[in-house]
């Protein structure tokens, strides 16, 4: 991300913190999240 | 003995085919007419659009898969629908014209009892000039457009290495497209690709688009929760591209597309210009252009499909404003209304209305997305047609199975970069696709099914799906484990 400067578009939004950049690739926490994501998404498949 | 004639073996025409196969006894005979020898997993074409995947991975021919399961198959395009037969005979047909290249412009008839209509979009570039691969941009809508933006891509990563800058533009090419979740996805791969390439700093990036906000994606888009709040998905995309370093332009319809600059203006009344070296615009969409004709010769095209060229089905199409539509004006049997062995899945369906708020420019210039109908909900209409056809043709007189959109759900992946330990991707879950703010007050979805997540895990899960759908298509062993 280049600099923010006040009062231009990207100077609003969230940004992650550099925690939250690195818990996106840690790979015991992927594997967490990727099992919830497959129970969601099944679950969400058996409703139809 | 019946015959199931299916138009179309994209996402929906090839899942209906193989249900159909799996349920029919062989006494039922079931026909594929469509224009391409191959299959291609359109969601990954994306991939080949930054040339992390070549066509061949994303594709594979057709006839070897029919002949195994004992479907008959004609690389043809239809060309009519005629639902009463003709003069002669009342049995009903479809024309078709053959594309095969040993019988290239050969026009025959095939009659039907049951007809799947699975022909997906025209992708209507001559909409806005000068746009798409024959004109100035690029696009990722076949294997072979991703396959020539993935070339211009290289060239552009050539010269930027050479030290020159280069401007990208991404997004939609005309106020009425749909489909902005596959260009979001486009965005965010090309950024990643750059970044790996080393060039990320010769690039700026922008992103430009017919919705509202960014985050829209043509469903009006939802909320998931975030951070201990329930958060619009403006913010989600809005963050997404601020740590990119992607900047945006929406409520755009493009007027015009230049050998080096777009012209457009917004629903804001305003006019701009922005220049590109490189543009991946996507079209809009409208049905594949069949007439129907009925016995006596006469042109009924217009009562088998809405003005757009897509068919009708069991929805309600009255007319009326945005505050006044409901869950139930969406199909759910996909049955055609007049001609009840008719039926249409996935894009080729003329929804009742957008999902979007429609919005126009003080010009008139409507500027809002249409509604998508993405792989999930088509793969899920596509069976469910099929098992409704296959009851019906064993003597049930109404389809047996329905599912509208408003009790479906959907899982987009936005792939943001191809790697298996530092790619990611952008998992969206939304149900119901429709939003319900009578079961659901405020944010119109269910927030325990509605969710978006970036990380390696979504990147995964893509990857999977990538392999898991194309052995399904491939009718490989146990494929009916693999849910649509
Ligand atoms: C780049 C891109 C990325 C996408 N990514 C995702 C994603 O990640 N997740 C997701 O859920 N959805 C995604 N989608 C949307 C998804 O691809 C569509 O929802 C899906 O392909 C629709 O299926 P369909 O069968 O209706 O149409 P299609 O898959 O387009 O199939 C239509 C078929 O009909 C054939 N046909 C055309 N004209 C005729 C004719 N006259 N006669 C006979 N046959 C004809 C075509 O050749 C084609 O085989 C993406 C779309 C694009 C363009």
């Amino acid at each position: 991300m280049s600099d923010r400067k006040p009062y231009e578009q990207s100077y609003y939004p969230p940004v992650p913190t550099r925690f939250t950049r690195h818990m996106r690739t840690n790979l015991i926490w992927q594997l967490w999240e990727f099992l919830i994501l497959n129970i969601k998404v099944l679950r969400m498949v058996r409703k139809h | 003995m019946a015959r199931l004639v299916i138009l179309g073996a994209g996402i929906g025409g090839h899942t209906a085919a193989l249900h159909a196969r799996h349920k029919l006894g062989k006494q039922h005979e079931v026909v594929v007419i469509t224009p391409n020898s191959k299959w291609n997993w359109i969601p990954s074409n994306i991939w080949v659009g930054v040339g992390w995947m070549k066509p061949e991975q994303v594709t594979f021919e057709l006839a070897p898969v029919y002949a195994k399961l004992g479907i008959s198959f004609h690389q043809a395009k239809a060309v009519s629908i005629h639902p009463e037969g003709n003069d002669k005979s009342a049995t009903p047909y479809v024309t078709i014209e053959y594309t095969d290249p040993s019988k290239s412009g050969t026009k025959e008839t095939i009659t039907y009892d049951f007809l799947i209509n699975a022909t997906g979009p025209r992708l209507k570039f001559d909409a806005t000039p000068g746009l798409g691969p024959t004109g100035n941009s690029l696009s990722v809508c076949t294997y072979g457009h991703a396959s020539e933006t993935a070339g211009v891509l290289a060239e552009m990563i050539e010269r930027m290495r050479k030290g020159e800058r280069k401007k990208f533009l991404v997004g939609t090419g005309h106020g009425t497209c749909t489909c902005q979740g596959a260009a979001f996805e486009y965005a965010l791969n090309l950024e990643f690709e750059l970044q790996k390439a080393g060039v990320r700093d010769k690039a700026d990036i922008t992103w430009i688009s017919n919705e509202e906000e960014l985050g829209d994606f043509g469903v009006g888009g939802m909320h998931i929760k975030r951070g201990g709040y329930v958060t619009h998905s403006r913010i989600f995309a809005e963050s997404l591209f601020t740590e990119r370093d992607l900047h945006w332009i929406t409520r755009a319809h493009v007027q015009n597309v230049g050998e080096n600059q777009i012209s457009y203006e917004t629903l804001d009344n305003e006019e701009g210009t922005a220049d590109f070296d490189f543009a991946m615009l996507l079209p809009p969409f409208s049905g594949v252009g069949l007439t129907a004709i009925d016995r006596d010769g006469a042109d009924i095209t217009s009562k088998l499909f809405a003005p757009n060229g897509f068919m009708k089905v069991d929805a309600d199409y009255t007319a009326k404003p945005y505050e006044q539509w409901k869950p139930t004006d969406w199909p759910s049997t996909y049955q055609n209304p007049d001609y009840s062995n008719i039926f249409a899945v996935g894009i080729a369906f003329a929804p009742p209305h957008a999902i979007s708020r429609p919005m126009q420019n003080e010009r008139g210039t409507k500027i809002s997305p249409t509604p998508p109908r993405t792989g999930m909900p088509t793969g899920v209409m596509a069976r469910l047609v099929a098992y409704s056809i296959a009851d019906m043709m064993n003597g049930s007189e109404h389809p047996t199975h329905e599912s509208s959109m408003a009790n479906m759900g959907v899982a987009c992946i936005a792939s943001a970069g191809a790697g298996l330990f530092n790619g990611t991707g952008v998992t969206m879950t939304m149900y119901p696709v429709i939003p319900d703010f009578q079961r659901f007050p405020n944010t119109g979805r269910d927030l325990s099914y509605t969710s978006g997540k970036i990380g390696l895990a979504g990147h995964w899960l893509k990857h999977i799906l990538h392999h898991a759908f194309l052995y399904k298509a491939k009718a490989k062993p146990f494929w009916r484990i693999v849910p649509e």
